[in-house]
């Protein structure tokens, strides 16, 4: 016991001692969370909107006030011909072209029907698709404003019927992207911290030959171990606590859940983390390959968690992939626990599994991790 | 030039022989651009839902039925009170509840108005309004089937062309962003680490006391990493050409150019990582914790820039990598030339230049 707490004294002299890592690790991973949760959203706003006004009545001109009004559409220009739009289309300067015929009002009076055409930049296909659904609602209710104008009283003999859906958005009603992101973003960043520093942490001593010294000494694998790993655990949760009190100060994201049960769970979790660090670190010889060993995981990690795109559209193969991630399952449980108030017998799977990995990866890493050359 | 070239050749030694780091090099991105490129989607499909369907006539069956044979939704479950709702939640099962009003038909038959409940689970904002917004269309649809006999007059009609992206392939918006996220990553940190491993080891002083210019050393150690990034990159667009069926509708030659230009200016923003950082843990710190998550976040690569708030907007402007996605798609998709894209080339050369200045006037050639 006492060894060990020699070796983590060790540890944290060597982490405190080192003026320029000290900013990285608990400066730069707050600002990232506090600028980054801004970016994340999926929110379609501002969208770069222009037109072709050909008919140029106070009809089509009703229209495009229509749009100016709406929150999604920042009407930005209009082109008086198809080309010189589609070169701004080309340019990226606009995102969206209206394009309103002559005699657009005369043909709807008219023919009772008329087309409007618009040209959409598809390259985000989702976003795009979004795009569609606000340009057909704010569509659909100009048209709607020009039927009661419009319609004789004899057009209202077969009154359709409505379906009327009313929506109810649990948990985050205002639909904040910020509290979906920052409980995420804070899980990437303990993440990020504890397996870089621990995956380099014995290599470096490799690289530069102390581990030898260490090998050497009576210390045992185990205390060896527990003295290397123990420093990072205690700068996760620190981290994690830091960042917990600065999603409520600054994000004002709701805490349902219980705290002690998110802390139990990342215990556990950074357990897994330090337990792949060390793995890394035995396989490797230097600190490049170790970084960029764990570099590779974490890029598949987080791109697979579910934290900025959805699981479910994922191909089935690649679903059963995410099942080894456990950067998943940390990410849904600090959802489940913070915003929706899950208790044990909810994460009970997701737990489960961490504790599994737990076991396996520091079990491998034991295992792998020699005194002897 | 002849020790140069010497110099030169040592550090091409130094890559091959450690063959472990040469296979994650050239492996990693290709498993990365594989596993991305399949995998990684903004859109949103097979949600699981759940109804509860208070009236269980004819015309809620038949609404479901149509809810259910959509892709966008999967795993259907039935509940019969409230309080389940709150538990599946919770367990995260399912994404929404459709709720169906009392005697639904009979209302939609007498009164002309009937109301559905659409509850999300908006932990996920996103999914939740796009469900809803999928819900609601299939709502209209089916009232604008059932309501045929009554034609309402003067309709205006939108025809929707989706242009560079007509089959609205999620793969062509993601492609460009893993080329550039793993161009930047891996040539920032490949070069920042080897020039402070030097430091570390204690060579970089043999190197300096050498009849080589510092300013040689650095180049030298450049050079053959602008060699294997390029591979990659050759690597990375075949792939994209060839497995995902990203089209390239600009010059080749201009793509392979604006690859270079964007690789050395990835390279050098490593020199200057190297010139502030004393230790490869310094180095490595700062290319992966300072560069991952805003090349990630703040590229435009999975967040629309457009839709951020306006500091971060202006923010994005100094990441290399937005100006290269910008300048990818629209090789690839748009096939536009450098008549349109001069302005994001001028930017890249600009910061490319920027780094290698201050990295000069960063550079130490003195011991301390």
């Amino acid at each position: 016991m006492k060894t060990i707490g020699y070796i983590i004294q060790k540890e944290f002299k060597q982490i405190f001692r080192n003026k320029a890592m000290l900013p990285l690790i608990f400066v730069l991973p707050l600002i990232q969370l506090i600028i980054l949760s801004n970016a994340a959203t999926f929110e379609i706003q501002h969208i770069k909107f222009s037109y072709i006004d050909q008919d140029n009545t106070s009809f089509s001109r009703a229209l495009i006030d229509k749009f100016d009004a709406s929150p999604y559409f920042n009407v930005s220009t209009h082109f008086s011909s198809e080309k010189t739009a589609n070169l701004a289309m080309l340019k990226g300067d606009v995102d969206v072209i209206l394009e309103i015929p002559s005699y657009f009002e005369r043909d709807l009076l008219k023919d009772q029907k008329t087309n409007l055409s618009v040209i959409i930049n598809a390259i985000d296909g989702a976003a795009a698709g979004v795009e569609n659904v606000y340009i057909n609602q704010i569509v659909q209710s100009f048209n709607k404003n020009a039927q009661a104008k419009l319609m004789q009283p004899s057009d209202y003999i077969n009154k359709p019927k409505t379906i009327e859906s009313i929506p109810s958005f649990w948990y985050n009603n205002t639909l904040n992207y910020k509290t979906f992101m920052v409980p995420g973003i804070l899980v990437l960043l303990v993440t990020m911290i504890t397996l870089f520093l621990s995956g380099m942490n014995i290599v470096r001593e490799k690289e530069i030959g102390t581990l030898e010294q260490m090998n050497v000494t009576p210390i045992k694998k185990y205390q060896f171990i527990i003295g290397k790993l123990f420093p990072f655990l205690v700068l996760g949760m620190l981290l994690l606590t830091i960042g917990l009190i600065i999603a409520k100060l600054i994000f004002d994201v709701p805490m349902v859940g219980s705290l002690s049960l998110m802390y139990l769970y990342t215990i556990i979790y950074i357990l897994v983390i330090l337990g792949m660090g060390l793995f890394i670190s035995n396989f490797t010889d230097t600190q490049q390959q170790a970084m960029f060993i764990a570099w590779f995981f974490v890029v598949i990690f987080i791109l697979m968690s579910g934290l900025f795109t959805p699981i479910e559209s994922m191909p089935q193969w690649a679903q059963y992939l995410t099942e080894f991630n456990p950067i998943k399952f940390y990410v849904e449980v600090m959802r489940m626990v913070m915003l929706k108030g899950a208790d044990f017998t909810d994460i009970l799977p997701q737990f489960l599994k961490t504790v599994g990995y737990a076991i396996v990866m520091n079990g491998l890493a034991v295992w792998s991790y020699k005194k002897t050359n | 030039m002849k020790r140069f070239i010497g110099f030169i050749k040592k550090e091409f030694y130094h890559i091959f022989r450690d063959t472990r780091s040469l296979f994650i090099l050239f492996g990693m991105p290709i498993a990365q651009v594989m596993l991305f490129g399949f995998a990684i989607t903004n859109e949103i499909n097979n949600v699981n839902i759940a109804f509860f369907d208070k009236s269980k006539d004819a015309t809620t069956q038949e609404i479901i039925t149509k809810i259910v044979s959509s892709s966008y939704f999967s795993n259907k479950q039935f509940i019969t009170n409230e309080a389940e709702i709150e538990s599946a939640f919770k367990k995260g099962d399912i994404k929404a509840v459709i709720v169906f009003e009392k005697d639904f038909s009979e209302k939609l038959i007498k009164e002309n108005k009937a109301t559905v409940q659409i509850i999300t689970d908006a932990t996920d904002p996103n999914t939740a309004n796009t469900v809803n917004n999928y819900v609601n269309s299939i709502l209209q649809k089916y009232q604008q089937e059932t309501n045929k006999s009554s034609t309402t007059p003067y309709v205006i009609v939108p025809e929707s062309r989706m242009v560079y992206n007509a089959e609205l392939k999620s793969v062509f918006m993601f492609v460009p962003g893993v080329m550039t996220i793993i161009l930047m990553l891996v040539s920032a940190m490949m070069t920042s680490i080897s020039i402070t491993r030097e430091k570390e080891l204690g060579t970089m002083e043999i190197l300096l006391v050498s009849p080589l210019k510092p300013f040689q050393v650095i180049v030298g150690k450049v050079v053959p990493y602008i060699f294997l990034s390029i591979i990659n990159a050759i690597v990375i667009v075949l792939l994209s050409i060839f497995v995902f069926e990203m089209p390239v509708q600009g010059s080749l030659f201009l793509l392979g150019f604006e690859s270079v230009l964007f690789i050395i200016n990835a390279l050098s923003l490593g020199i200057l990582i190297s010139t502030i950082s004393k230790t490869q843990q310094t180095a490595m710190m700062v290319s992966l914790m300072g560069l991952m998550l805003p090349v990630i976040l703040l590229s435009g690569f999975i967040f629309p820039i457009s839709s951020m708030p306006y500091p971060l907007q202006v923010i994005s402007n100094v990441i290399p990598a937005k100006w290269f996605i910008i300048i990818l798609k629209g090789i690839m998709l748009k096939g536009v030339g450098l008549a349109i894209i001069w302005k994001e080339t001028l930017i890249l050369v600009a910061m490319t230049v920027f780094f290698i200045v201050l990295s000069v006037k960063k550079y130490k050639i003195r011991l301390e």
